[in-house]
């Protein structure tokens, strides 16, 4: 029997009690949330360590409760190569958006996967530099209007978004890369699932794992929270299908 | 322990592990791929890691990752590898981490050649990557010296967490020299023994390593201990030795790294010839021997000061800095791997005496 003062919702202990910069509808708050969830419920969180990316989560260890690293722009998977290299017993974990993961970091992301490196990748897809004030990343939608790319992305000029599960799922090394979403409250139990099990992946010392998320940035797409989730459904789902890419349990079942 | 015979590359790779660092991360570049090809099967040995990085600038900041364990870390390359790890060395030096890279220089600008050069100085004491910081660097002259150096660059790095750069010619990394190393090899660091490597937030609030500071007083608190951490440095690390000074002097030739053992079959042939000139070696390039230049060049047997170099002149401007104008600097250099011979070195002080009858 549930009384008047039972607990059923609570702050996760991976997060601080601190309140987020977050632009009202973005949904990169929702992902912290499902990433500090996954560490709690595998009793990670005294031993892991998250690498913060340059972009708007770069300040994203005064909402963890855990040791983090800061990063260059795109250079998280280089650090967490090195400190899960010399103590592979923590764990390592990135967050990075589409301009630090795709674009500068390009290099960084494919090696380490590539590698097999044993950490866990966070990548947040909003199609956008959000950080910079909107400028065009290797994400961006077809047609899409940008800071850098006023009168919608020219696909002629600028090639097609570059779809990063896709794309690190043709490398051969075992790892576990899957895409998912947060724009309904369906998406995020799935995303969470997943979440959880590149988590688990890496306590099991099994691959590197990767979850893609696609997610919002309604002050740079210029449109209202609840059009900017509609928007992920009509327009980034199509072209970034969600599911799991590759999984090493799959492989061996 | 008995004397051996290695290759200045290996021994560098040796020598780490005797300061009991045991984690490497590089990628390979001519004149300094042997500690990879070296340290590739000699690590396993002592359980250490190494990766080769799909980069130097995956490098350098493997190197940061790693550092922030608490581990020594480090990494060699070569001058355009090093200008590709500067990104991470601001990064780490804001951070103040601790680790030690050497840098085996070749000629350049640019993709320059293979052959030995001293043309990287001012990107070492310099800064080279952006922002207000200062690295420890250290310059030996023979592989004797690049072993004991490397010892006290993880020493040094660990003291003041800061980046120490180890810079020798590609002569230090290719020549073979008999080299002694202690007889009794470091263990590894342990990480909990420090207050700031991450080790997971067990017991304990969380633990950031970071250089960004969006607040303008927190970055400047933090340049400002940096500044400080420089000067604590200036005041008690400088190392430089003094060869043939004495008061019949009437050069003093101010030289670095093997260029300076050079300058010694010179200094040597002119006593027989009657000419007395004396050598100062700096081997910590920063801090640099400000004040003992100074007091060396001001000597009243001193004519001139000449400084020679592996490249058209760098550290030059540090002596004339810390000369202050008491007595003249000349200066003599080759480059583009081309190294000044004993017998170039003799013409160029003959011509400055010369000049003073
Ligand atoms: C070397 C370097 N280049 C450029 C920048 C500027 N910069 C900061 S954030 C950013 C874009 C980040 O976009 P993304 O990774 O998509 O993250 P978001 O802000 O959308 O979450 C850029 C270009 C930088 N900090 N460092
Ligand atoms: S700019 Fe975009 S990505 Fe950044 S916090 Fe605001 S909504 Fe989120």
């Amino acid at each position: 029997m549930l009384s008047d003062t039972t607990t059923i919702f609570k702050r996760p202990e991976a997060l601080s009690d601190n309140i987020t910069h977050y632009c009202p509808g973005c949904t990169h708050g929702v992902i912290h949330r499902l990433v500090a969830e996954s560490i709690d419920e595998l009793g990670l969180r005294e031993r892991a360590v998250g690498v913060a990316p340059v972009g708007c989560s770069v300040l994203i260890y005064n909402y963890f409760n855990c040791d983090f690293l800061e990063a260059p722009h795109g250079r998280a998977p280089a650090l967490a190569t090195g400190f899960k290299r010399v103590r592979p017993d923590m764990i390592v974990f990135t967050y990075q958006g589409d301009g630090d993961l795709a674009s500068i970091g390009m290099g960084e992301i494919v090696h380490a996967a590539n590698r097999g490196e044993k950490f866990t990748v966070i990548f947040v897809n909003n199609a956008i530099y959000g950080m910079t004030g909107g400028q065009m990343a290797p994400t961006t939608m077809p047609g899409q209007r940008t800071t850098t790319s006023p009168m919608g992305r020219d696909v002629n000029l600028a090639g097609y978004p570059i779809r990063m599960a896709e794309l690190l799922s043709t490398l051969r090394t075992p790892a576990f890369i899957a895409r998912a979403a947060v724009h309904t409250p369906m998406h995020i139990v799935s995303a969470k699932k997943v979440i959880k099990k590149a988590f688990r992946l890496q306590k099991e010392n099994k691959c590197f794992s990767l979850v893609e998320v696609l997610s919002t940035c309604p002050t740079n797409w210029g449109i209202a929270p609840f059009a900017a989730t509609q928007w992920v459904a009509s327009d980034m789902k199509p072209y970034y299908p969600l599911g799991i890419y590759k999984d090493p349990e799959r492989e061996e079942a | 322990m008995a004397k051996k015979l290695m290759k200045g590359n290996e021994a560098i790779g040796e020598a780490a592990i005797c300061a009991g660092a045991k984690n490497y991360f590089a990628y390979p570049i001519t004149p300094q791929s042997e500690v990879a090809e070296y340290l590739c099967w000699r690590l396993p040995e002592v359980g250490g890691v190494f990766v080769q990085a799909e980069s130097e600038v995956a490098v350098g900041n493997m190197l940061f990752g790693a550092a922030a364990s608490g581990k020594r870390v480090f990494t060699t390359s070569s001058s355009p590898g090093i200008s590709l790890m500067q990104e991470a060395i601001s990064y780490m030096a804001g951070a103040h981490l601790p680790v030690v890279l050497i840098n085996i220089m070749r000629g350049g600008p640019g993709l320059g050649g293979i052959l030995p050069a001293q043309s990287d100085y001012f990107q070492a004491t310099k800064g080279g990557g952006h922002g207000d910081y200062r690295v420890i660097v250290l310059a030996p002259s023979s592989v004797q010296e690049a072993v004991d150096l490397m010892i006290l660059a993880f020493d040094l790095a660990d003291k003041y967490r800061i980046p120490v750069m180890v810079i020798g010619d590609g002569m230090i990394g290719q020549m073979m020299e008999s080299v002694e190393f202690p007889g009794k090899y470091r263990e590894e660091n342990n990480p909990d023994d420090y207050d700031w490597a991450l080790t997971g937030a067990k017991n304990r609030p969380a633990r950031i390593t970071k250089s960004l500071f969006l607040d303008p007083q927190k970055l400047e608190d933090n340049s400002f201990a940096l500044a400080e951490k420089a000067k604590k440095i200036k005041a008690v690390e400088v190392r430089y030795e003094l060869y043939k000074v004495t008061e019949k002097n009437r050069i003093l030739i101010a030289a670095y790294g093997t260029m300076a053992r050079i300058c010694q079959t010179a200094i040597d042939e002119l006593e027989t010839e009657g000419i007395s000139v004396g050598l100062f070696r700096p081997i910590t390039l920063f801090p640099f021997p400000e004040k003992e230049i100074y007091t060396e060049a001001a000597k009243k047997n001193i004519e001139a000061v000449l400084t020679i170099e592996m490249s058209v002149g760098q550290m030059v401007e540090d002596i004339e800095r810390c000369v202050l104008g008491k007595k003249p600097v000349a200066f003599f250099g080759r480059t583009g791997g081309i190294v000044p011979s004993p017998n170039e070195v003799k013409d160029k002080i003959r011509e400055i005496l010369k000049k003073k009858k």
